[in-house]
C-alpha cells in the first residue's frame, strides 16, 4: 500500500537500526521523550523497542489529548448532556473515558443520547437535522483538531445554526512540552517532536527548546520508520552536541504551520488564562476558549457548568507516567485495579494513552521467559 | 456462543442417572460476573462478552460451566450425534455490499455448525420485526435466506414471527437455530492443541466489519469492498477431507475478529499464538480503512472465513486443499503455536518487532485525535 509499505520496509528499516546502533555511545543511556500520544502507539503497535539498543529508554510525553483531560471537564460535559434535549457528541476516543459516573458509553447505555462523531463538522450536521435538540460537541485535542472545531463554529455562526454548541477542551502543545521540561524530576536528551500537531503550528514554536534548553528536537511522522530515522536524527545531534530543530516529516508538516489553520484558530479561539492537565497541574495559557464573538456556540456561556474539580483516585500515579517519571507498569494500579477493560485513569483508555498501548501490546510480552523468533 | 454440552448431564438423558458435574438446585453458582449494567461491549464478542458468558450465562444455564466454549454443542443421544448452535442477527444496515441481514443469518448458522465439525442440516428461524417495516423489506430478506439456505444445502424447518412496536427495533432482528450431523472423524478440542501445530486462515480478513461500517455512512470513505458472508462448510469439508484428524480447533472469527477468536483458544490451551504479520491475508481496501481509522484489522468481524489449528504434517496438505477449492485461494498459514507467549497472541513483523495482540475491548471505535 502507497505511502505505508515504504516507511515499513524490512531491508531500510534494518539498515537505519544499524545506523541507530552505530551513532549511539554504549557507555551512555539515552532518555528521548515522543512528545505525541501517536507515538506512544506506534512504537507498540510496531513493537519498535524490540528494536533499538537497551541504552536507549524512549519516554512517552504528555500529547494525548484524551490523557491530559481532568475527569472535571468531563463530568461538566456530561452533566451539560444530562439536560432535556441535549445530545451529547464526541469523536470515538472519548466514549471509554471515564467520568465520576462513568464514560459518556455508560451514560449512553443508561439512556443519555451520545453519538460518536468523526468530525466537529459531523456533529453541526447532527444539529442541522435534529432542529428541536440542542447538539453538544465535547472537543478535544491539541492543535491539531482545533482548527477543525474553530472551522465548524464559523460555519455554524454563518449558517445561522443555533441548536448547535462547542465544550471547548482543546490545549495547546508547547506550554506542556515547557511543564515537562520545568518539572525538576525529569532529566531528557532529547525530543521526538509531533507530527499532526506540527503541520498545523509548523516547527519554529520549538526552536527555544533547541536555543534555550539545548535538546534536540526531530518532528516525526508516524511510521516506524519515521519514528527510527527521528532517533537516528537526534542521535546525531548529541553526538555533535548540538540542538537543533529537524523536520523528518517533511512529506506533511510545513515549516512555517498551516496560516489558513492557524487565522482560522484565531479568528474563534483566545487563550485561557490557565488550564487544569491532569499530572501537570495548572499551567498558565496553555488551552483554548471560545472567544466572545461566537458566545452563542459556547456551551460554557449558554449551559450551567457544574466546574467541580475532581481529583484523581489517589492510588492512580497517572501524572508521574504523563510527565514519564514512570513508566506504566510502575503504576500501582496498573494491570490490577485499572485494565483497558475498568479503566481509573484516562491513560487505560485512549489507544494513545501510554497505559492502554503497554497493556494492550507490551506488558505481557516481559512476562515471557524465551526470545521470540519468527515462524519458519 | 454455545456451551459443549456435556452428554451426560440429564436434560438430554432423563432417563439415566444425575451426572456427577449437574448442579444441585439449592446451592446456587457463584457468579463471577459483577458488571452493574449491560453495555454494548458485552455483545461486541470480545473480553465482555466472554466474561458475560462465563460468569453469568454458563454457571445458571450450562450443566459443566468449566467446558471451553465452542462455535455448536455436540450432542449424543444414544448413540446418535447431533451439532446445534443459534445465532441472532441484528445487523445495521439491513442491505450492504455484498450481502444482507437473510444471507448472513444463514450462512452464520451455517459456519458455526461446520467450524464445530459438523454438516448444517436444517435450521428453525425467528423473526422479530417492528410495526411499520415495509412489506417489500421484508421479503427481499426472507428471498435472501431462502436462497441462500439452497446454496448452503441447509433446510429451514420452521420459524416464529413476533412484531414489537415500532422504535422498539432496528427493522428487523433474526435469531436462528441450526442442527448438524458431526463430520466422522473431526474432533473439535482446544486443549488437544500442541506447540508446533499450524494456524491457518481461509482468506482475507476484515471485509465484512469494513464494508458495514462504510455502509453505515458515517464516515465519508468509499472503498470497493464487499461483506465476505459466505458458506464456509465446502472449504471445511475439503480441508477434512485431507487433513481430518490433523484438524485440533476450528473458528469463524466474526465479532472482535481473528484476535479474539486465537485469544480465547490461547486462553483455553495455555499456549501461544504467534502469527506472522505479513502472511495475513487482507484487502489493501481493508488495510487502508484501518490504517485511517485507527483500527487493528485483527479484531474487525469476518462473516465467511475460519480459523484452523492443524497439526504440523497435516498443515500443507490442509492449505493445498483450501487452495484448490472454489473460495479458497487467499489462504495462508499464519503463523504456528508456541509453548510462549502462554495464553496469549504475539504478532511478529518483517522488520523485527513484535506485539502482544489481545482480545477486542469493547467495541471498534475509530480513532480520531
Amino acid at each position: 500500500m502507497k505511502f505505508v509499505d515504504e516507511f515499513r520496509a524490512p531491508e531500510v528499516i534494518a539498515k537505519t537500526c544499524k545506523e541507530i546502533k552505530r551513532l549511539s555511545d554504549p557507555n551512555r543511556h539515552y532518555r528521548i521523550m515522543e512528545v505525541c500520544g501517536g507515538h506512544t502507539h506506534a512504537i507498540y503497535r510496531f513493537g519498535l523497542k524490540d528494536l533499538l539498543p537497551s541504552n536507549i529508554e524512549l519516554i512517552h510525553g504528555p500529547g494525548c489529548p484524551v490523557c491530559v483531560l481532568p475527569m472535571g471537564r468531563i463530568d461538566d460535559g456530561l452533566a451539560i448532556a444530562q439536560q432535556p434535549d441535549v445530545i451529547f457528541a464526541a469523536f470515538g476516543d472519548m466514549m471509554r473515558v471515564p467520568g465520576t459516573h462513568g464514560s459518556p458509553l455508560e451514560h449512553k447505555a443508561r439512556g443519555m443520547d451520545v453519538r460518536i462523531v468523526y468530525s466537529p463538522a459531523d456533529a453541526l450536521k447532527l444539529a442541522q437535522t435534529n432542529p428541536d435538540k440542542h447538539v453538544m460537541f465535547f472537543a478535544i485535542g491539541f492543535e491539531t483538531t482545533a482548527p477543525s472545531t474553530a472551522l465548524t463554529l464559523m460555519r455554524a455562526q454563518s449558517q445561522g445554526t443555533h441548536n448547535f454548541s462547542v465544550f471547548c477542551n482543546h490545549v495547546t502543545i508547547i506550554p506542556a512540552i515547557r511543564a515537562i521540561l520545568d518539572s525538576p524530576d525529569m532529566r531528557l536528551d532529547a525530543f521526538i517532536g509531533p507530527g499532526h500537531v506540527s503541520t498545523v503550528i509548523g516547527c519554529r514554536p520549538y526552536e527555544w527548546i533547541a536555543k534555550k534548553e539545548n535538546k534536540p528536537v526531530a518532528v516525526s511522522g508516524f511510521e516506524p520508520l519515521d519514528i527510527l530515522q527521528s532517533i537516528v536524527m537526534v542521535l546525531r545531534q548529541l553526538k555533535g552536541e548540538e540542538a537543533k530543530i529537524e523536520n523528518q516529516y517533511k512529506r506533511v508538516v510545513p515549516w512555517e504551520g498551516n496560516s489558513a489553520a492557524l487565522r482560522a484558530m484565531a479568528e474563534v479561539f483566545e487563550l485561557r488564562p490557565y488550564f487544569e492537565w491532569r499530572g501537570l497541574g495548572f499551567i498558565s495559557q496553555s488551552a483554548l476558549r471560545i472567544r466572545s464573538s461566537y458566545a452563542e456556540w459556547d456551551s460554557e456561556q449558554r449551559f450551567e457548568v457544574p466546574g467541580v474539580r475532581v481529583t484523581d483516585p489517589k492510588a492512580a500515579q497517572c501524572g508521574e507516567v504523563l510527565k514519564g517519571v514512570l513508566k506504566p507498569h510502575q503504576c500501582k494500579l496498573f494491570g490490577k485495579e485499572c485494565t483497558p477493560e475498568h479503566p481509573i485513569g484516562a491513560l487505560m483508555v485512549s489507544s494513545e494513552g501510554s497505559c492502554a498501548a503497554y497493556f494492550n501490546y507490551e506488558h505481557r510480552k516481559m512476562e515471557m521467559v524465551t526470545s521470540i523468533a519468527m515462524p519458519a | 456462543m454455545n456451551a459443549a454440552v456435556d452428554p451426560r448431564s440429564p436434560q438430554f438423558q432423563p432417563e439415566t442417572t444425575v451426572s456427577s458435574n449437574a448442579r444441585s438446585e439449592t446451592v446456587p453458582p457463584a457468579l463471577r460476573f459483577r458488571d452493574p449494567q449491560i453495555e454494548m461491549a458485552h455483545g461486541a464478542g470480545g473480553k465482555a462478552s466472554r466474561r458475560l458468558v462465563e460468569g453469568l450465562f454458563a454457571p445458571l444455564l450450562f450443566a459443566s460451566s468449566s467446558e471451553p466454549l465452542g462455535d455448536a454443542a455436540h450432542l449424543d443421544f444414544n448413540g446418535t450425534r447431533i451439532a446445534i448452535t443459534t445465532d441472532s442477527f441484528v445487523v445495521k444496515p439491513l442491505h450492504f455490499p455484498g450481502g444482507s441481514i437473510g444471507e448472513l443469518a444463514v450462512n452464520g448458522t451455517v459456519n458455526d455448525l461446520a467450524v464445530s465439525g459438523a454438516k448444517a442440516e436444517a435450521m428453525v428461524v425467528t423473526y422479530v420485526l417492528e410495526a411499520g417495516l415495509p412489506t417489500a423489506v421484508l421479503e427481499a430478506e426472507v428471498r435472501a435466506m431462502g436462497n441462500a439456505a439452497r446454496r448452503a444445502g441447509i433446510a429451514i424447518a420452521g420459524g416464529d414471527t413476533k412484531v414489537v412496536e415500532h422504535g422498539k427495533a432496528d427493522f428487523m432482528y433474526i435469531t436462528t437455530t441450526g442442527i448438524g450431523r458431526p463430520l466422522p472423524g473431526v474432533k473439535i478440542d482446544p486443549g488437544s492443541v500442541r506447540a508446533g501445530d499450524k494456524i491457518l486462515l481461509s482468506g482475507a480478513i476484515g471485509d465484512h466489519g469494513i464494508t458495514i461500517l462504510l455502509a453505515r455512512g458515517e464516515l465519508d470513505l468509499e472503498a470497493d469492498l464487499r461483506s465476505d458472508t459466505r458458506s464456509v462448510f465446502p472449504l471445511v469439508e475439503a480441508m477434512v477431507r485431507v487433513a481430518g484428524p490433523g484438524i485440533r480447533w476450528m473458528r469463524d472469527p466474526t465479532r472482535g475478529g481473528v484476535a479474539t477468536s486465537l485469544n480465547e483458544l490461547a486462553r483455553d490451551c495455555g499456549l501461544g499464538m504467534v502469527l506472522t504479520e505479513e502472511a495475513i491475508p487482507m484487502h489493501d481496501a481493508v488495510r487502508g480503512a484501518c490504517e485511517l481509522l485507527g483500527l487493528d484489522p485483527l479484531h474487525i468481524a469476518n462473516e465467511g472465513q475460519f480459523l484452523a489449528v492443524v497439526a504440523p504434517e497435516y498443515a500443507d496438505a490442509a492449505l493445498n486443499a483450501l487452495n484448490l477449492s472454489p473460495g479458497g485461494a487467499d489462504a495462508q498459514i499464519i503463523g504456528e503455536v508456541r509453548e510462549q507467549p502462554g495464553g496469549a497472541v504475539l504478532v511478529t513483523t518483517g522488520y523485527g518487532g513484535s506485539r502482544i495482540v489481545d482480545m477486542l475491548v469493547g467495541d471498534p471505535l475509530p480513532r480520531i485525535c
